[in-house]
């Protein structure tokens, strides 16, 4: 140290991790560091209960003891950080950064912001009803405004890759941006001196190193999205092709489409998807209305490959299904994997499988309902990868064929022409609204009572469609009816929404 | 992080503290490095205590977790070492220094381990004390507490015990356990130690001394016991305990402290104006004024500062010199009332001394004296008074006021993140036992409607937060039924109590259980059984399950209530078994047996199985032993994203990830490879009819003969059958 001791600075660090993500692990090894290079060191934190999988803050300062034996004292060192007087702030989670910024440790002319761009998705987020998901690219453009600099990559992505935890990815960062008066050695020692997954930790700490010091702030790679093509088969192939040349613009979706209720049912039933696609695409080339074109090839394709047993037996039983969850689960070799599944159909279920007829006497004869759901009333764990369960699956798969016939197709073919000719009609006078209803389908999904539920608000909004259409800004409207009807389960929202809609009269004014 | 594991039979908390032992061993001539909290617990072996007890809370949790695996230590020093009932227990412990020269220390959590302490605190502190006796409190304030924001300064206000707030240093808080001892003998009286989180948890060094072997002993006291009257809370003793009080201890307190330089005065005459600080505030306050540039980092002050490192009593005569000559004091006092500043004007004001006061007017009167909130006030304070002083220190180290491209580029970065930023609030870990009860509270609510729920303290009070939102009040520990009291009367619903197994023996068995019997209630008590008191950090308690070779366990719960008179008693021994969960709560919410009805939901902490099994398995798995690891998973294909399985849920290894179908946009349920493979995902998609998704993966290591035979025929038959799928997918 050359500068005089009065005016030194201790070095001020922030390390802002969620429970079990080894920010205590963390702290401890910059304090081995700073203290093997003669330095006094000193954390704190404050777990409480932040550790049950809230946010804790950890505060480190580090100041050089050459510095306090020539004034003949200890620094006075401080145990929370102070806005604007931090140096490094390590964040293990794009959000957490955010915080970072928020809490007022992030500032322009001074901090080195060291953060991974991975996200842990909070309990806001996970437990939306649709998609509930914050913009990522803001956190991490909010981070490059308030920080000095930043150093952002996808850590988590890179400890998974060596086999390690994210804290000593972070601490390879710490190192790599060399922003601390220790050589890269030191901190590799002190790993090592920790002693406990050393191996790992340190092609961690590596990854993370090279990363920082490349001056990495790459955004996350967007995730990749794969479609389940298999080979394509003469007649397939050809109503792909078909379907791509038809619809140049929207030709990926139109070909997942087709794919999908080909794979649903059959060719003729993927003919069937393009012949109704085809009822509206004048239209909407008409009105401009690509967008309007674009939802419904998606909503028309997961209306018609709607869930139901057979599908759901189908699925499960594919040898890439199998392999999708070996990767998964990450089965090493010498490992063997058992899969169990958790099914609970009801009488409704079995109903809608049976040819229409049977269905519905199922449903309307008192004695064979009771007798059904005795069997139904709680779910069953079917085994997979045993012969007797594979082999109920696969006799329930095999059922496909006879779909056409059950009770769910009709309805389903019934409600989706319907959709299809409210989008159609709509389409005449508003493409705007028109769009938003042919999306609104996706409220009709899923299982059980989600898809019952479902069911009742695509209803309840299709029931205020004509009075929506009288209003000005109609599509916003109605977009925002959606919305609100995916707020919360109770529907509390959507009544609310409902309510506050201008009545007809006063609207035709 | 130790957290080596010790076999079934032999555990008591799940985890070691070996290293953390080992420093207390440490002697004359070696450095202590490690948390402050720890080194208090080396102070106390080192001032000669003949006694420690107390009841586990954060922040001191660390110092009883290590004295339990210290027990052959405490042994050669004739040491007793007491896992207390709750904080009253540990307080009346303290009644073994009234008659004898003991020296003896007690710790919880404050302010609420005071409150239950306050009965016998209160005794205690009237007939004063022969042998040193010293409450260790972590006080609980601030970001990461836990609790209501009350001080503890109160306390010790309205019972007369001394209340020390030393400088959040090592070496400063070891000497304060020590000078704390001399203090409580030398006034007869009981002394509080107050260390705030950040000070307990703060990592530092000491120069260690050896520990010291009390010369008179428990076994003395014992076999030699003798009486003093005068001693005992009971008229008209508790008359001439008021008087000695004010008459004798205090002034003997006063003597002591000043006498001793147990306060500090730095840089007492360089100007005209000075700050007072609690001695906890310190170092705060010393970086704030290294700030603004009337500091150094070594705690050189170009202003006069008095540092209470004893906050109570306050010491007249030294306030009297400090002010002196000084046109205007700061009192960084945190939290409220303001009781020193209150009684700093007080003594001013008895002393005809004109000193402007400022404290609460600078700083604010509630809330958490942070970095940049105890910065801002001194600058206001100097500002107010000496800006000339301001203004010299230009040199600050730290530009006050950013600059413009600065703050436009900070204000456009928070725009940003406005609603971007969630909080995160404290949930059920992975796998937690608790979360079953709750789904099964939920699934109970779409039959039966919403009920008056009360809650208690420990983990299971974060039901009240998102995704489960059940819970109306707590009114403390164990007091969970106690709150619903009151909801005893015939009506369409009964209300509902939440209690864990820790509050059940801290105070739930007399005043919630006892109670609801004693008054005919008809309401129905959950009593969480995991095993530990595990959110205190898993010790553990008289129903735990595990052998603990110093502690009697293994005390069932059901015995327990039904020994104080329930007779619908239910134990659950599966708490993942959400339909049986479900329904035997629904039983007791509408059964006619009258009296309170008692659901004991049984499952190990999932935190501490773990620490327990993890290595375990490991240890099995290298060793070449057939070990099966369970966990779940979601298929994406058939998940729709609706997200239903997380809302009834929350763990945090069943999160969301981009949807792979191009076809859908919003983000399937995801199960990450945390997951423990609780069971709950599957239970809860069969009780809720939600959907089926989930799997159950089960993987086999160093599987068995028979298992690869067996693998090998099925691989064959599911293979063909999987291709010949294929193939007629491909003919379509």
């Amino acid at each position: 140290m050359s500068a005089a001791p009065d005016t030194v600075r201790p070095i001020k660090i922030a390390i802002l991790a969620m429970g079990g993500e080894g920010g205590g692990v963390l702290a401890d090894w910059i304090i081995d560091v700073a203290e093997h290079a003669d330095y006094l060191a000193q954390t704190t934190s404050v777990p409480g209960v932040a550790q049950r999988t809230g946010a804790t803050i950890y505060y480190l300062e580090l100041f050089p003891r050459a510095a306090a034996r020539a004034r003949g004292k200890d620094p006075v060192l401080a145990l929370i950080p102070v806005p604007g007087d931090v140096d490094v702030v390590i964040a293990s989670e794009l959000m957490e950064a955010g915080r970072a910024v928020q809490r007022g440790f992030v500032t322009p002319d001074c901090t080195t912001l060291i953060a991974s761009t991975h996200r842990v998705f909070s309990m806001t987020e996970r437990t939306a009803l649709a998609d509930g998901r914050v913009d990522a690219a803001r956190l991490q453009e909010a981070c490059t405004l308030a920080a000095k600099r930043l150093i952002a990559f996808d850590m988590a992505g890179l400890a998974e890759a060596t086999g390690s935890v994210i804290s000593a990815v972070l601490f390879g960062a710490l190192a790599g941006a060399d922003l601390l008066p220790f050589p890269r050695a030191a901190f590799e020692a002190a790993i090592e001196r920790g002693g406990v997954g050393v191996a790992a930790s340190l092609s961690a700490f590596r990854a993370g190193f090279d990363a920082a010091a490349a001056g990495r702030t790459a955004a996350a790679a967007a995730p990749v999205v794969s479609s389940t093509t298999a080979a394509k088969p003469g007649s397939l192939a050809a109503l792909l092709d078909e379907a791509a040349h038809t619809y140049p613009q929207i030709a990926d979706i139109v070909r997942a489409g087709v794919e999908r209720v080909a794979d649903y049912q059959d060719i003729g039933y993927a003919r069937r998807y393009l012949a109704r696609l085809s009822s509206i695409a004048p239209l909407a080339r008409e009105r401009n209305g690509e967008r309007l074109l674009a939802e419904t090839a998606r909503q028309l394709a997961l209306a018609m490959a709607y869930e139901d047993t057979i599908r759901v037996a189908e699925l499960k039983i594919r040898a890439s299904r199998f392999a999708r969850v070996r990767e998964e689960v990450r089965l090493g070799d010498g490992q063997l994997l058992q899969i169990a599944e958790f099914m609970h159909p009801r009488v409704q279920e079995i109903a809608d499988t049976l040819p229409a007829g049977f269905g519905r006497w199922l449903l309307d004869t008192r004695w064979a309902r009771r007798l059904v759901e005795r069997f139904t009333k709680s779910g069953k764990v079917v085994k997979t990868t045993s012969l007797r369960g594979f082999l109920l699956l696969y006799l329930v798969a095999a059922l496909k064929p006879m779909r056409p016939r059950s009770l769910r197709f009709a309805a389903e073919q019934t409600a989706i022409d319907q959709w299809l000719g409210v989008v159609r009609d709509t389409a005449r006078t508003d493409a705007a609204l028109a769009t938003e209803v042919a999306e609104t389908r996706n409220l009709v999904r899923g299982y059980g009572d989600t898809h019952e539920r479902g069911r009742d608000r695509f209803d309840a909004l299709m029931a205020v469609l004509p009075q929506v259409m009288t209003l000005p800004d109609s599509a916003a409207r109605f977009a925002a009816l959606r919305k609100a009807a995916q707020a919360d389960e109770s529907g509390a929202e959507l009544n609310r929404a409902i309510a506050a809609l201008p009545k007809l009269s006063q609207a035709a004014e | 992080m130790t957290e080596s594991v010790i076999g079934k039979e032999t555990a008591m908390a799940e985890r070691s503290f070996k290293e953390e032992v080992n420093k207390l061993r440490l002697g004359a001539g070696d450095e202590f490095h490690g948390e402050a909290i720890l080194a208090v617990t080396k102070a106390l072996l080192q001032s000669g205590v003949s006694y420690v007890a107390g009841y586990q809370g954060a922040p001191i949790s660390h110092l009883m977790d290590v004295l339990a695996d210290a027990n052959d230590i405490l042994e050669n020093l004739g040491i007793r070492f007491e896992n207390s009932a709750s904080e009253a227990t540990a307080a009346a412990t303290l009644a073994a220094s009234v008659n004898y020269p003991l020296r003896g220390a007690v710790t919880f959590k404050s302010p609420v381990g005071t409150n239950v302490a306050s009965d016998a605190l209160a005794n205690l502190s009237s007939g004063g004390v022969t042998g040193g006796a010293l409450i260790i409190i972590g006080e609980d304030y601030g970001e990461g507490s836990s609790i209501m924001q009350e001080r503890t300064h109160a306390f010790a206000m309205k019972s007369q015990l001394w209340l020390l707030d030393p400088r959040p240093n090592l070496p400063t808080i070891v000497d304060t356990v020590e000078k704390a001892f001399q203090l409580s003998e030398a006034s007869h009286t009981p002394v509080m130690l107050e260390l705030r989180i950040r000070a307990c948890h703060v990592y530092g060094q000491f120069a260690a001394k050896n520990n010291a072997k009390p010369s008179f002993g428990i076994k003395d006291a014992l076999e030699r016991p003798n009486r003093d009257v005068n001693r005992i809370a009971l008229p008209p003793a508790t008359y001439m305990h008021e008087k000695e009080k004010i008459e004798q201890r205090w002034p003997a307190a006063v003597r002591f402290i000043s006498e001793n330089k147990l306060n500090e005065l730095f840089a007492e005459d360089v100007a005209d104006i000075g700050i007072v600080m609690q001695g906890g505030l310190y170092n705060h306050s010393l970086r704030a004024l290294e700030i603004l540039g009337l500091a150094d980092a070594f705690g050189e002050s170009r202003i006069p500062l008095y540092v209470l490192n004893v906050t109570y009593p306050l010491i007249d005569a030294e306030f009297v010199r400090f002010c002196a000559g000084k046109k205007a004091i700061l009192i960084v006092e945190e939290g409220q009332p303001d009781f020193i500043e209150q009684a700093v004007n007080t003594i001013l004001r008895r002393a005809d001394l004109q000193t402007k006061v400022d404290g609460k007017n600078c700083l604010p009167m509630a809330g958490e004296y942070t970095g940049g909130v105890v910065r801002d006030g001194i600058a206001k304070f100097v500002a107010a008074h000496r800006p000339d002083l301001l203004d010299r220190a230009n040199g600050a180290v730290v530009k006050l006021r950013p600059g413009e491209d600065d703050k436009t580029r900070l204000q456009a970065a928070l725009k940003m993140l406005g609603e971007n930023v969630h909080g995160r609030p404290p949930s059920f870990c992975t796998g937690c036992p608790e979360r079953p009860i709750f789904a099964a509270m939920k699934l109970v609510e779409r039959e039966l409607g919403q009920h008056h729920v009360s809650c208690d303290i420990g983990c299971h009070l974060f039901s009240i937060l998102p995704p489960f939102n059940i819970g109306n009040t707590t009114m403390g520990y164990g007091l969970g039924a106690a709150g619903a009291s009151a909801f005893n009367m015939k009506a369409d619903k009964r209300a509902i109590a939440v209690m864990g197994d820790g509050g059940f023996w801290h105070n739930g068995l007399a005043s919630s259980i006892g109670n609801a019997v004693f008054n005919k209630s008809d309401n129905v008590v959950i009593v969480v059984d995991n095993g530990y008191s595990a959110a205190t950090g898993g010790q553990d308690i008289p129903s735990s399950f595990a052998d603990n070779p110093i502690r009697s366990t293994k005390n069932t719960i059901e015995r327990a209530v039904r020994g104080v008179g329930v007779e619908w008693v239910r134990t659950l021994t599966r708490t993942y078994d959400v339909a049986k969960m479900r329904d035997t709560l629904k039983e007791a919410l509408t059964t006619a047996v009258k009296g309170p009805k008692v659901i004991v939901a049984q499952s190990e902490c999932m935190l501490n199985k773990q620490r327990r099994v993890r290595p375990l398995m490991n240890k099995a798995i290298k060793a070449g032993e057939r070990v099966v690891r369970e966990r779940f998973g979601v298929d994406p294909d058939t998940c729709t994203g609706d997200h239903s399985c997380i809302r009834l849920s929350g763990c945090p290894s069943l999160t969301i990830a981009p949807n792979p179908d191009p076809l859908r946009k919003d983000p399937v349920t995801k199960v990450i490879n945390s997951c423990v493979g609780c069971g709950l995902c599957g239970e809860v998609s069969h009780a809720a009819v939600l959907c089926p998704s989930f799997y159950r993966a089960s993987i086999i290591n160093n599987p068995s003969v028979f298992d690869r035979a067996l693998a090998r025929v099925r691989a064959f038959v599911i293979g063909a059958l999987q291709r010949r799928l294929d193939r007629r997918a491909v003919a379509g």
